[in-house]
């Protein structure tokens, strides 16, 4: 490690940590005295110091119009994979509208699952965990056939499947138990069973309602979760050799969080809200950088700088909630009643404001080009003005 | 004239309702008549166009502030409304009202404990900032589950609300023909219920139930409930009794003001009575203009005849209430007077007819010119039409440096600046005034120091000029050397707006330096831009050292810079340096000659014939600066080494020296500064220009031919393609192909056919490629990253490939097949949009057809997508508009909010600092190294980089030489 009187003069910069530890790190290398380090720390300082962002700044305004501008740029419908081919994702500027937007739902739900490492190497291991996401339905486990005469709907198991599907169970009969339960549960009915073959029907012979019965059947869930349609499992190169990564087709965060084998600290999901509500806003801010970032990088427009991201990012977490960028977010929210009424909607905003007795200070920007005054950005901010005297 | 009163400033806007007291006495006069002008064409008093509104003719007099036309701004007037009408815009305000509060003695349904609870509740939500009427609706939905208000205790009743502005209460109770309902169910019932029967079912007495059946009792609830419950009717009726607006007015005048604050209202600004209209105001003249047709007929303006309608409707209804008209005959004309001022209000109110004008067309009203893009708030004060402005075509210049502007003649005279005369401009003053506002650098008008202004004419010229002494203004027109402002839209980043210094040229488009081209995303197919001529000091001074194209070079998006050479400038020295080839002395020197180089240097050798040649590259080196050293790759692939300004190996092409994010114009701009960079770049330019025409550059069609042989390399190169689709397409109607996982078969055949195809096409593209010399047009261009790309050459001279619809194949068209030429259920490539044809030797008509398909999407999706982008962009800005840096560094909103405590958590700015992961902001080891070996030549150098940095001003191209000279370069 360096010297204390060497740390005392970096740290007495006003260097941010990042460029500090490089700082120390050059020196390190380099294997310097106190006297250059001194040097060196100034020199990078005043090199920061000239990359500072000036004051009064309208950063705003340049961040937005930095994401904006390539907006026209990307494709509108570009769905396909987002790493892995067999998932398709919304890609291009619907889905940065969708961010922007802070939807409730994206339109195309995923999450990439890292595992924990005795199952990230294992592809056996790994399936075991894909069984516990993937949603599995009758479909996937058997064939149904419906018996009119009788007024039965059977279900013939594959036994493959169910070995394959419960990993840990070996006895295909207890499987077939499990699944004859389900369905009891959910669909309060009678079960025969007589091997993997299960058998059930209405209460009373009612054609109606056996179809009913079977439409039933299929939306149960046995195993995995609900929302979680299908799990590719695919093989990553990492820092330190491969690991197997899985991405999912619809999304419940929260659940796969409690998963075993699922590495909480390395998993994400696309849908910002349910990242909020597992991991809260910090989380949210992080992902919400990252899915623009990605999005934009997908269109080739890797060049915008993440900083006005993070921007954005930022006032939409500003809250403590995620608010969206509009009229039902934070445009609509903003304290002047002029500048909403310029926005979206202007004759109900001048009728509740009329109703609130409010007030407009005219702080803003947009309040203050309608009355006509300069604004407070930038050169506007300033009070300063040269005087007449010449002493 | 009143603008010698000193503006006044706002300081704030308060908004409220107004109490009819207040428009009764602030009314110039009441307005009673229907009608505006008499025969002879003068505004008739107490009419709509009374001369106590205002006036609007030229000439006349305002009857109530006594100014003329123009300075006049018009006064309202009132129209007494002979009944109470409802406000539509409060219409929902209203509802919720008449639900929270007691029907009787009009106070609000809610007890102590749920009052104190939603004060608390309001007070938070205005503390934070949030939306009131999420509060006031929880209030309103707990006030109206009470059956009974817990001050009087009346009975509250339910209230209907017909939308837009009909009010019942509902109350249960019996129909009047209840009894015969009755008996009707009665004899209706499978076998007929005899009175005793009845009795008997419901357990009431008989006697009780003839009286009912006579109608002589009305029944208890509970008999009744009986009694249809046997007869299994339900005979319940809602009376519903209509609230008139008279009626809701004196309900909410009994409201007390404390009950009105707990819904969030201000009782102090707004009453809710003030919601239900009984005056109505009357917009001055001025703000509803009528206009003379050129056939003398004045046409007036929508809200004049929706006013005119209003009056009309109005002195109906009082005249038949005092003839004492029906009831019926009132109620009627009450409705259509609610209408009148309803939709003088807001005129797209759903479910009411809009007012419309004679001719069809629906009446602007008093919303109408409030909202949307062209309304009151975006159109109007938001943005604003603005004197100085020019706008005309745009056509190229590389003569003009990047910060230059050709500004028409034309345009410059109708431009003007002001000037301050005093001593030492006084001659120039007077030239300009004699000049006339015809001659070019002339004036237009000038102002004598009582404030009185001039025009200067082609006859009073020379008189005028004589006169002009110091302290006199002059309207001078635009002269070289002027800052103005240029910008083309859409303006999507702050680089569409920059300044530029004038240049009058003749003629009469703008001509700009093509390295602009970038930033404004302009090009000369027709473009048009408008210019803005500065009108203050401050003004022209910030537009000088901030908004300069110079001052704009980096683009804050990726913070690299945006101007550069473009297109045949990079061909240009690609030429030039890729092959670094020699040039004689003559040719050497008319290279350089549009630059500031006018000695060569050194020769870099003897030729076989004794001459003394200069390489390409050496040239390009005289641009640079001499202490400038750098290192990197350029796109034709090799290494670029710039040693002490001298550039030893490599190619300058677009990754040099072009627009976003040329390598070379990118450190000069921001390790020397964006004066010495707009000088590279300028004579890159130039350089580049001469060299291109050198060496001669064009592009024809034989230079996407191939031969034969090649031709045929490609033609075996698809059938092969085709053979293996043919083979896939056999595996699946055999059953065999094995779907991907996750995939269907189908969706696996598809993604296999087109990946087939895509590989027959790049190969087709490698055999062509392999057939074209370096130096080849196209190929240099592709290469150099001047236009175009190896795509589109293979497109060219090898195969266009497969078109796309929507990221598929096509597969639209008829029934299983695309067109009638093909069979049904066909999948080769053919039948689903491969063109094997390349452009050159013309696309069949099914490929045609094909490629017109995938051509077709690409426009729809550009359409499409400029209006979503163009919106994400408008509430971007709009919502991060009023974030700033501040001087400690957080970024705060207007209201002092703090959104980052550091921009982009380490404060760097992204103007300065490359956005590529790759290149670190501050390279911590290369300042090492300098500080280290102690690189520095002079004391002074040491300094300045261990020092902060300042870049020396340069505010005009005209202080250049100036600027050179201080310099060190």
């Amino acid at each position: 490690m360096v010297s204390e009187d060497i740390e005392a003069v970096v740290e007495d910069t006003e260097l941010p940590r990042r460029l500090k530890d490089d700082v120390y790190s050059t020196i390190e290398a380099k294997g310097v005295g106190v006297e250059d380090a001194d040097r060196i720390a100034k020199a990078v300082e005043s090199r920061y110091m000239d990359t500072r962002v000036d004051p009064l700044d309208p950063v705003g305004t340049v961040s937005a119009q930095s994401i904006g501008e390539p907006g026209t740029q990307m494709t509108m419908n570009t769905f396909h994979y987002a790493g892995v081919a067999e998932i398709d994702v919304t890609q291009g500027l619907p889905r940065l509208i969708e961010l922007v937007d802070a939807r409730k739902t994206p339109d195309t739900p995923m999450m990439t699952v890292h595992l924990d490492e005795e199952y990230a190497d294992d592809r056996e291991r790994a399936h075991e965990v894909v069984w516990k996401i993937e949603a599995t339905r009758i479909l996937a486990l058997g064939d149904i056939s419906t018996n009119v005469a009788d007024m039965l709907v059977q279900i013939d198991l594959n036994e493959d499947t169910l070995l394959e599907r419960w990993p840990t169970v070996n006895d295909t009969e207890a499987i077939a138990e499990e699944i004859a339960e389900t369905i009891e549960s959910n669909l309060g009915v009678q079960t025969r069973q007589a091997g993997t073959v299960i058998e059930f029907g209405p209460e009373e012979p009612s054609y109606r309602d056996l179809l009913q019965l079977v439409e039933e059947l299929r939306d149960i869930v046995f195993k995995g979760i609900e929302e979680i349609s299908r799990v590719v499992i695919r093989k990553e190169e990492t820092d330190n050799g491969e690991e197997f990564v899985l991405y999912t087709e619809g999304s419940d965060f929260g659940e796969v969080l409690g998963i075993e084998g699922v590495d909480a600290s390395r998993t994400t999901c696309n849908n910002i809200h349910e990242i909020y509500r597992s991991l809260g806003v910090e989380a949210a801010r992080e992902t919400l950088i990252n899915e623009t970032m990605n999005t934009l990088e997908e269109q080739g427009l890797d060049d915008v700088n993440v900083r006005h991201l993070m921007l954005v990012a930022d006032i939409m977490t500003n809250e403590g909630t995620i608010e969206s960028i509009g009229r039902h977010g934070i445009s609509g929210s903003k304290d002047s009643v002029l500048a909403r009424a310029a926005f979206e909607v202007t004759v109900n905003h001048l009728l509740d404001a009329a109703i609130h007795g409010e007030v407009d200070e005219l702080d803003g920007v947009t309040e203050n080009v309608i009355v006509g005054k300069p604004i407070k950005l930038g050169t506007g901010d300033v009070d300063l003005r040269m005087g007449t005297s010449q002493d | 004239m009143s603008s010698q009163q000193t503006p006044q400033e706002i300081g704030q806007l308060s908004f409220g309702l107004m109490d009819p007291e207040e428009y009764r006495e602030m009314s110039a006069t009441k307005v009673i008549t229907a009608d505006t002008y008499d025969d002879d064409g003068f505004p008739i008093d107490m009419g709509l166009m009374d001369p106590r509104l205002g006036v609007i003719d030229p000439g006349l007099e305002c009857k109530t502030c006594g100014k003329h036309s123009g300075s006049c701004n018009g006064h309202f007037g009132h129209i007494e409304l002979a009944a109470p009408v409802i406000h539509v815009g409060f219409a929902k305000l209203i509802r919720r009202l008449l639900r929270g509060t007691c029907r009787e003695c009009s106070r609000l349904c809610l007890d102590e404990g749920e009052r104190e609870e939603f004060s608390d509740q309001l007070q938070r939500s205005r503390d934070l900032g949030r939306d009131l009427n999420d509060v006031t609706k929880a209030a309103i939905r707990q006030a109206r589950k009470k059956d009974r208000c817990p001050f009087c205790g009346e009975k509250q009743y339910d209230i209907k609300h017909e939308k837009p502005t009909t009010y019942y209460e509902v109350q249960q109770v019996l129909a009047a023909d209840y009894p015969d309902r009755i008996a009707e169910a009665m004899e209706e019932s499978d076998e007929r219920i005899a009175p005793t029967d009845l009795a008997e079912e419901t357990g009431i007495d008989s006697g009780r139930v003839q009286e009912i059946l006579s109608g002589e009792f009305r029944p208890r609830q509970d008999d009744r409930r009986a009694l249809e419950k046997a007869l299994s009717v339900d005979l319940t009726e809602e009376d519903m009794n209509k609230l008139m607006p008279s009626d809701i007015r004196d309900w909410f005048e009994d409201i007390p003001d404390e009950d009105i604050e707990v819904l969030g209202m201000n009782p102090e600004r707004s009453r809710p009575e003030w919601m239900i209209l009984t005056v109505l105001p009357v917009p001055p003249v001025t703000a509803r203009p009528s206009i003379t047709l050129d056939n003398g007929q004045r046409s007036e303006d929508d809200l004049t005849h929706k006013l005119v309608d209003i009056i009309r409707i109005n002195q109906r209804f009082m005249e038949n209430r005092e003839a004492g008209a029906p009831q019926l005959i009132i109620e009627d004309l009450w409705e259509l007077l609610q209408y009148h001022v309803t939709t003088f209000m807001d005129n797209e109110i759903s479910g009411t007819p809009p007012a419309r004008h004679r001719s069809g067309r629906p009446l602007k009203t008093l919303s109408q010119r409030l909202k949307g893009k062209e309304g009151r708030f975006r159109g109007s004060l938001s943005g604003k039409r603005v004197n100085f402005s020019a706008r005309t075509v745009i056509s190229p210049d590389p003569t003009l440096s990047l910060n230059e502007v050709g500004v028409p003649e034309r345009v410059a005279r109708e431009m003007t600046q002001t000037m301050n005369v005093n001593e030492r401009n006084l001659d120039n003053a007077r030239r300009y005034v004699a000049n006339g506002p015809e001659g070019h650098p002339g004036a237009n008008y000038v102002r004598r120091p009582d404030g009185r202004r001039l025009k200067v004419t082609e006859k009073n010229c020379e008189e005028l000029a004589e006169k002009v002494e110091p302290g006199w203004e002059v309207s001078r027109h635009l002269v070289d050397g002027d800052i103005i402002i240029f910008n083309r839209q859409p303006s999507l980043h702050r680089m569409s707006i920059m300044a530029h210094e004038v240049v009058v040229m003749p003629y009469k488009t703008f001509r700009l330096n093509t390295v602009v081209c970038p930033p404004y995303n302009a090009d000369f197919d027709g473009d048009e831009m408008n210019m803005h001529a500065l009108q203050n000091e401050e003004a022209r001074a910030e537009a000088r050292v901030l908004m300069r194209v110079q001052e704009q070079m980096l683009s804050p998006r990726f913070g690299e810079n945006i101007i550069g050479a473009i297109q045949d400038h990079i061909s240009g020295t690609y030429l030039l340096t890729h092959t670094n080839p020699q040039f004689n002395e003559t040719q050497a020197l008319d290279l350089l000659r549009a630059t500031r180089i006018d000695e060569l240097p050194e020769a870099d050798g003897v030729d076989d014939t004794g001459e003394a040649y200069w390489t390409g590259r050496t040239l390009f080196s005289e641009l640079l600066p001499d202490d400038l050293n750098l290192e990197f790759t350029s796109s034709a692939g090799d290494t670029v080494t710039i040693e002490d300004g001298e550039m030893t190996s490599g190619t300058i092409d677009e990754d040099a020296v072009g627009a976003f994010g040329g390598e070379v114009v990118d450190t000069i701009a921001k390790d020397y500064s964006k004066t010495r960079a707009r000088i590279l770049v300028n004579e890159v330019s130039a350089l580049a220009m001469r060299s291109i025409m050198h060496f001669g550059f064009s592009i024809g069609i034989d230079d996407e031919s191939i031969p034969r042989p090649a031709e045929e390399q490609i033609n075996d190169a698809i059938d092969n393609a085709y053979d293996r689709v043919e083979e896939l397409i056999e595996t699946y109607e055999r059953g065999d192909l094995e779907s991907l996982p996750g995939r269907t078969v189908d969706e696996t055949l598809e993604m296999k056919i087109m990946q087939t195809l895509g590989k027959a096409r790049d190969s087709a593209g490698d055999i062509a490629e392999d057939h074209f010399d370096d130096d080849n047009p196209a190929v240099v261009m592709a290469e150099s990253g001047a236009r175009g790309s190896m795509l589109n050459l293979t497109q060219m001279a090898g195969c266009v490939g497969q078109q796309a619809v929507r990221g598929e194949r096509i597969n639209r068209g008829y029934e299983n097949r695309t067109l009638s030429h093909f069979e049904e259920g066909d999948l080769s490539a053919d039948a689903h949009g491969f063109v094997e044809a390349s452009y050159r030797s013309g696309l069949s008509p099914k490929e045609f057809f094909f490629h017109a398909m995938g051509g077709r999407e690409g426009l729809v999706d550009t359409a499409v997508r400029t209006s979503k982008s163009g919106y994400l962009q408008r509430r971007l800005i709009n919502a991060l508009s009023e974030l700033e840096t501040q001087y400690d560094g957080t970024v705060r909103d207007t209201s002092d909010t703090i959104v980052q405590f550091e921009f982009g958590e380490d404060g760097t700015s992204p103007v300065d600092v490359s956005s590529s992961q790759d290149e670190a902001a501050v390279d911590v080891e290369q300042i090492a190294d300098s500080v280290l070996n102690e690189e520095f030549e002079s004391e002074k150098q040491k300094e300045s980089f261990l020092g902060q940095r300042t870049e020396r001003t340069n505010l005009s191209e005209h202080a250049d030489d100036w600027w050179m000279a201080e310099g060190d370069d």
